[in-house]
């Protein structure tokens, strides 16, 4: 009796969290994504994601890209010439993959397409400080999500100085960066 | 503004000219006739489906979990179904999300009103605790990832004293309080943070994790499930409500014969002997402890809620905020010539002095703020611990009579070994075993 009595007591009250659902809760799921308007690039990400080989990974917004033969994001501060040898690129990987573009609107320009391979970026952000700087601010780091474990706590979440890192509706997944966002 | 700083002010648009082109589109975008500019890929997430599946799983696991201990009595078919927990909720969905840190998720939810629970999360944290307020902890004893990797390497069980025991207990109640605290204040998650096994699961992590994960196992192969019995705050919280549950496991099917067969089967210390040939404590003493301990109880509260309190700015640290603040104010007075990575990027991101200046109040009236709530949260951490003390002291003094040898219900994790040790549980399987009992 009595037990009975203190047991439905506890009902009571996990019924009262469970009250917390249709107020606080919702069906959509969260996922963890990096706001490319508050991201320093740091190099955090590389190397405090419990995976091996981090879920964050540059990506290019090819919409604000310039197509610019000398590339910031690309090319390090001392090029030894216009020449894509593993010394002449920023990429500690060599994960970006440097393509002329032919188009009958550029004969004479030299245009370039800058594409990143992503099973060899490491998500350092090299490049996107480069961009970032320099250029147009086309590269960016983001959180991809057919790596992600969608941890209950992003662990590079906790280690970011910039805490750019954040719960956003897993069906917009992806924060885009607009070119020239940072005034 | 005084005339020299008027002076001042071109220069210092100067030197933060740079921070103001940062970013700009400094290049023209191509005009392509023919190529196609190419889209940026967004592989998407897993899909919610899946996560309600494994809601599905979970309820099918625990109903199963309840209906082997309490009625099949199988150890062995218990032990099955904890081995594909293991490799479902472990190796499989690499341990996240998990009750345990679940209840980290509830308390930010109650706390922060801008974050909304996922159902999922919600579903976790809630259905193992009515199973336990039902059928008792078959969640820790077949459910659990991280019980089930600690069972598995149990390979000479010691027998811990109760002293020990019962003491090293309550560190899982103090462990819950302050998840509970950094995660309702916003600042960590630190059941996940800290989590032994999950590095063991995704078959990484750091070197850390993986020592203190190692370090548990080790632990394990000789004291039972060290993880769950003193430190895992959800079960804190599961052995509150299973001493409330309908039904329990009971050693034995029927009436206990007293055969004392059992008394060392249990590998976690969790089988009350009978008390019926001791003799009886003198009662008078018991009541005059009793009522002293019960009179103490708001003591043990108040005196822990101060004894916290004045941690709590050591603690509050482990918020973000409060810690930029705390860098950037001690980088002002001189007192650290080292510059934090967050502070470094504080600083680069203000664009103008004014701007800075601005954001150095607003960062350091948030992180008073926060402060004050640690203020608060400690006190109440504190209370909480003191009660769970006391609460402790006052179950130890109350003497209680035991027929039969019993599992005890907070303790128990249903892993169903006793069974076999029964007589009684032999002759229930198959009545024409012959069982003599001296």
């Amino acid at each position: 009796m009595l037990r009975g009595g203190i047991c439905g007591a506890g009902l009571l009250g996990l019924g009262g969290i469970a009250w917390l659902g249709p107020r606080r809760s919702e069906l959509q799921h969260t996922v963890w994504q990096i706001d490319p308007t508050i991201c320093e690039a740091c190099g955090n990400c590389a190397t405090y994601c419990v995976l091996e080989e981090s879920a964050v990974k540059c990506v290019h917004n090819f919409d604000a890209c310039g197509y610019c033969r000398i590339c910031f994001g690309y090319f390090p501060p001392q090029r030894t010439g216009d020449h894509e040898g593993a010394e002449n690129q920023l990429c500690p990987t060599g994960a970006i993959v440097r393509r002329l573009v032919r188009d009958p609107n550029y004969e004479d320009i030299q245009k370039y397409e800058y594409t990143i391979d992503e099973e060899l970026c490491i998500g350092c952000g090299v490049c996107v400080k480069g961009c970032e700087n320099d250029g147009n601010g086309s590269l960016y780091l983001q959180i991809r999500h057919d790596r992600c474990l969608n941890c209950n706590q992003c662990s590079i979440a906790v280690a970011c100085p910039t805490q750019a890192i954040r719960r956003v509706p897993a069906d917009q997944p992806y924060l885009k960066k607009e070119a020239g966002h940072k005034v | 503004m005084k005339p020299e700083r008027l002076l001042i002010c071109p220069f210092i648009f100067l030197l933060i000219f740079p921070c103001i082109v940062r970013g700009e589109q400094r290049f023209d975008l191509p005009d392509f006739s023919v190529h196609q500019i190419p889209h940026t890929t967004t592989p998407p997430p897993r899909v919610v489906l899946y996560e309600f599946l494994d809601v599905i799983v979970l309820v099918a696991a625990l109903s199963l979990a309840s209906y082997l201990a309490l009625k099949r009595r199988r150890r062995r078919e218990i032990f099955i179904l904890m081995v594909f927990s293991l490799g479902y909720f472990g190796f499989y969905r690499e341990g996240c999300v998990c009750p345990i840190g679940a209840i980290q998720n509830i308390a930010f939810a109650l706390f922060d009103s801008s974050y909304a629970i996922p159902y999922v999360v919600l579903a976790f944290f809630l259905l193992p605790l009515l199973f336990t307020l039902l059928f008792g902890r078959s969640f820790c004893g077949a459910v659990c990832p991280l019980g089930a990797i600690q069972d598995v390497v149990l390979l000479k069980p010691l027998s811990v004293p109760s002293w020990l025991q019962q003491s090293l207990g309550l560190l899982a109640y103090v462990y819950l309080g302050a998840a509970v605290l950094f995660a309702a204040t916003g600042s960590a998650f630190i059941i996940c943070e800290y989590d032994p096994f999950v590095s063991f699961f995704r078959l990484s992590g750091s070197l850390n994790m993986l020592v203190l994960g190692f370090s548990f196992l080790i632990i394990g192969l000789f004291v039972g499930r060290p993880y769950c019995r003193f430190l895992c705050p959800y079960g804190a919280l599961l052995r509150l409500l299973s001493r409330l549950s309908l039904w329990r496991v009971t050693i034995t099917p029927a009436e206990c014969v007293r055969c004392r067969l059992c008394e060392d089967s249990c590998p976690f210390d969790a089988i009350e002997p009978a008390n019926l040939n001791q003799t009886h404590p003198r009662t008078q003493t018991d009541k005059k402890r009793l009522g002293i301990l019960l009179a103490l109880l708001p003591v043990f509260m108040i005196a822990g809620g101060w004894l916290v309190s004045l941690l709590h700015v050591p603690f509050s640290k482990m918020n973000f905020t409060v810690r930029l603040a705390e860098q950037i104010a001690a980088e002002d007075t001189g007192t650290t010539e080292e510059i934090s990575e967050a502070s470094k990027y504080f600083h680069e991101k203000a664009q103008s002095e004014e701007i800075l200046i601005q954001r150095k109040t607003d960062v350091s009236n948030d992180a008073l703020k926060k402060r004050k709530q640690f203020h608060r949260g400690c006190w109440l951490l504190g209370g909480f611990i003191g009660l769970v003390i006391g609460m402790k002291l006052i179950l130890l003094a109350v003497y209680r009579r035991r027929e039969d040898y019993q599992a005890d219900r907070a303790h128990c994790v249903a892993c169903g070994r006793c069974y076999a040790y029964c007589p009684i549980e032999h002759l229930r399987q198959d009545p024409t075993k012959k069982v003599t009992i001296q």
